[in-house]
């Protein structure tokens, strides 16, 4: 008999008793639903937290002012004050370093015609947008020339755009006021939305740095350096060459502490892919208990039904099926049952992942590869479940099973 | 070697809690090719132990038996599986179809096992449905037809293969009169026009008068086994 004929007949044999399949089935469509569900929201979570990541910026490495706590005891005061523009460029010039930018950070009233908005000034060299993988929506960013000549240029954040030129016009070419100091809007950044903590990324508006710390704030420092590594492999490298860099120009030497910090998000990183393992790792077993029950559930159906079935087996095995036919017979309707409870179950999940995602407002990724596993995995769970109940139909004794009331 | 059936000295021994019940003492009997035995007896005497045995659906506790000029004792269950399929025809008396399936498809049961191709099977089985006149009911269910239908279709199975011998045990046993001379004269026409070797147990005198051969049963032993004269027809 050949394999689809085999898989059709196994299919009649559980469309006759359809209520039972699908409750037989139940336990699998479960198992594999509540799997799909959690793994979309599993890996939807993770996959957004390494998105956001890597939205702080390509290759981020950042330097701040300060010092780490040494021995119980804080040390090296006044850290804000410890980095200059200077220490900047002097990074620049290190291999492996792809951009460099300062960063200074005042939060003011802009002004704009009638219109005014607390916002954030934040001065920043013209790498930013490619440190931070930022692009425009309108207009241009400032030249490096603008800012050598400290020029009251600017560029606003979506929110800045809305609160300031709320009639919709373009504000390219406008002027914002920044404590008393006419700015020249030449550019829009895209919208950007909410930060991992939640921070508007678009209340915000670029101005050079030397126009921020000359006309803004008058201070010689800055409140951070973002250095933009030239690749993955280069962070752990740079972030070392930047540390002993700026340990000489500050000159520290040992046992003193250093006065500033050298970080990147690698440690984020880490940490988000390490919760997902645990993660996936609590779901292999929720998959695995579901589907052990699925499987006893199927196996004890199976042998309800060789018992139900005797006759029908005997009179086959008098036709002439051998003990293989037999055991293939039912092999193939266990297999069909949990295999069609997998697609079930896939079906399921998916309806609930959809749910969850519009409901909660949760991402969701459904991996193809889990589907596939799902589906495969109930197929092993129809063989190993359902092996004992054929072979003991199988091996049954033409005419006792023929004689079977 | 024209012997379909040769048994010698068979034996059958059921254990029965301490006891044991000899449902064949020591059989001897050949069955040569093209002929329609009927077996009788009393009840208990034995005779649905030898047709099971014959059929191969159980195993001696003793003697010999060669099937075809084959040592059935030497064979292995699939080999036993295979000659069920293609040498040899049951009838019971409970007719033994498959439920909520169609009569077409039971016919065809043991061609799919034989490894017949699909379209053959259909073709076989429909010819085979109208020898013995159920053509018209190849879609119906065994809950759609009479006894007598339903008895003609498992017939119609039993030929399927054309095999070698068919074993119809009390055939008639749930049928009515009519009916039962109708199935007894087929088998008649089966045996006489197609040649095909046939031994059935019953027990109304007026069945076995079909037969040619009459054996008789009791207490595990053959009691008489005679040529039968005056055939019904
Ligand atoms: N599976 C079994 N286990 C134990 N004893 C059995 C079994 N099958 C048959 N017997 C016994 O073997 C003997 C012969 O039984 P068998 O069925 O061959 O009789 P029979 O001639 O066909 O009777 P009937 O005309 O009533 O059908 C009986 O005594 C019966 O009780
Ligand atoms: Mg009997």
């Amino acid at each position: 008999m050949n394999l689809l004929a085999t898989i059709r007949l196994a299919f009649n044999a559980l469309v006759r008793n359809k209520a039972r399949s699908l409750l037989t089935m139940l336990g699998i469509v479960i198992g594999v639903a509540a799997v799909i569900i959690t793994v979309a929201i599993g890996v939807g979570a993770r996959v957004s937290v390494q998105q956001r990541i890597a939205s702080l910026g390509a290759n981020l490495i950042i330097v701040q002012p300060g010092s780490v706590t040494q021995g119980g005891v804080r040390t090296g005061f006044g850290g804000a004050s410890t980095l200059t523009p200077q220490d900047g460029m002097a990074i620049a010039q290190l291999p492996g370093v792809a951009a460099v930018s300062p960063i200074v950070n005042m939060r003011t009233q802009a002004v704009a015609g009638g219109n005014n908005w607390q916002t954030l000034i934040t001065g920043v060299a013209p790498t930013y947008t490619y440190i931070k993988s930022w692009s425009l929506a309108s207009g241009r960013f400032f030249s490096q020339s603008e800012v050598n000549s400290i020029a009251k240029v600017a560029v606003l954040g979506q929110t800045d755009v809305h609160e300031l030129f709320p009639n919709g016009a373009s504000p390219i070419g406008q002027t914002v006021n920044i404590k008393g100091s006419p700015f020249t809007v030449i550019g829009t950044l895209a919208a950007r939305g909410q930060s991992g903590m939640g921070q508007d990324q678009d209340d915000v508006i670029l101005i050079p740095y030397t126009s921020e710390m000359q006309r803004l704030t008058g201070l010689k420092t800055v409140n951070l350096l973002m250095i933009s590594a030239a690749g993955a492999s280069q962070i752990i490298p740079v972030q070392n060459e930047v540390t002993a860099l700026l340990a000489a120009r500050h000159r520290i030497v040992a046992p003193q502490p250093y006065d500033f910090q050298v970080r990147n998000l690698q440690a984020f990183a880490q940490a988000a892919s390490s919760t997902g393992a645990v993660m996936e790792f609590l779901l292999a077993g929720v998959a695995a208990v579901s589907l052990l029950v699925g499987g006893i559930g199927i196996m004890n159906i199976m042998l309800v039904s060789v018992t139900e079935r005797t006759r029908e087996i005997g009179l086959r095995m008098a036709v002439g099926a051998r003990a293989r036919d037999i055991l293939r017979q039912f092999l193939t309707e266990s297999i069909v049952l949990s295999t069609l409870g997998g697609l079930l179950g896939v079906m399921v999940g998916i309806l609930g992942t959809v749910f969850v995602a519009l409901s909660a407002h949760w991402p969701t990724i459904i991996p193809p590869q889990w589907v596939l596993a799902a589906v495969g995995f109930s197929g092993m769970v129809g063989i190993f479940f359902g092996y004992y109940p054929a072979q003991k139909a199988a091996h049954l004794n033409p005419i006792d099973a023929l004689r079977f009331e | 070697m024209s012997n379909v059936v040769d048994v010698q000295r068979l034996r059958k021994v059921y254990p029965m809690d301490a006891d044991e019940v000899i449902a064949l003492a020591a059989v001897d009997l050949t069955i040569e090719s093209g002929e329609f035995i009927a077996v009788m007896g009393p009840s208990g005497s034995g005779k649905s132990t030898f047709m099971q045995i014959v059929g191969m659906l159980d195993r001696p506790t003793s003697g010999d038996y060669h099937f075809e000029g084959r040592d059935v004792a030497s064979l292995r269950d699939d080999e036993r599986a295979a000659i069920r399929s293609r040498r040899l025809g049951f009838v019971f008396q409970s007719y033994n179809l498959l439920s909520r399936t169609s009569a077409l498809e039971n016919v065809e049961l043991p061609m799919v096992y034989a490894g017949v191709p699909e379209h053959e099977r259909r073709r076989v089985a429909l010819e085979m449905m109208s020898i013995v006149g159920v053509e018209q009911l190849a879609r119906h269910g065994s809950n759609q037809m009479s006894g007598g239908q339903q008895q003609r279709v498992a017939i119609a199975r039993a030929l399927v293969n054309n095999p070698g011998l068919i074993l119809a045990d009390e055939p008639t046993g749930a049928l009515d009169t009519k009916t039962s001379l109708d199935v007894m004269r087929l088998f008649t026409e089966l045996n006489q026009e197609r040649g095909i070797t046939i031994m059935l147990v019953t027990h109304e005198a007026d069945i076995a008068a079909f037969a040619r051969r009459i054996v008789t049963f009791r207490d595990g032993h053959i009691l008489s086994d005679v040529a039968n004269e005056e055939r019904a027809a």
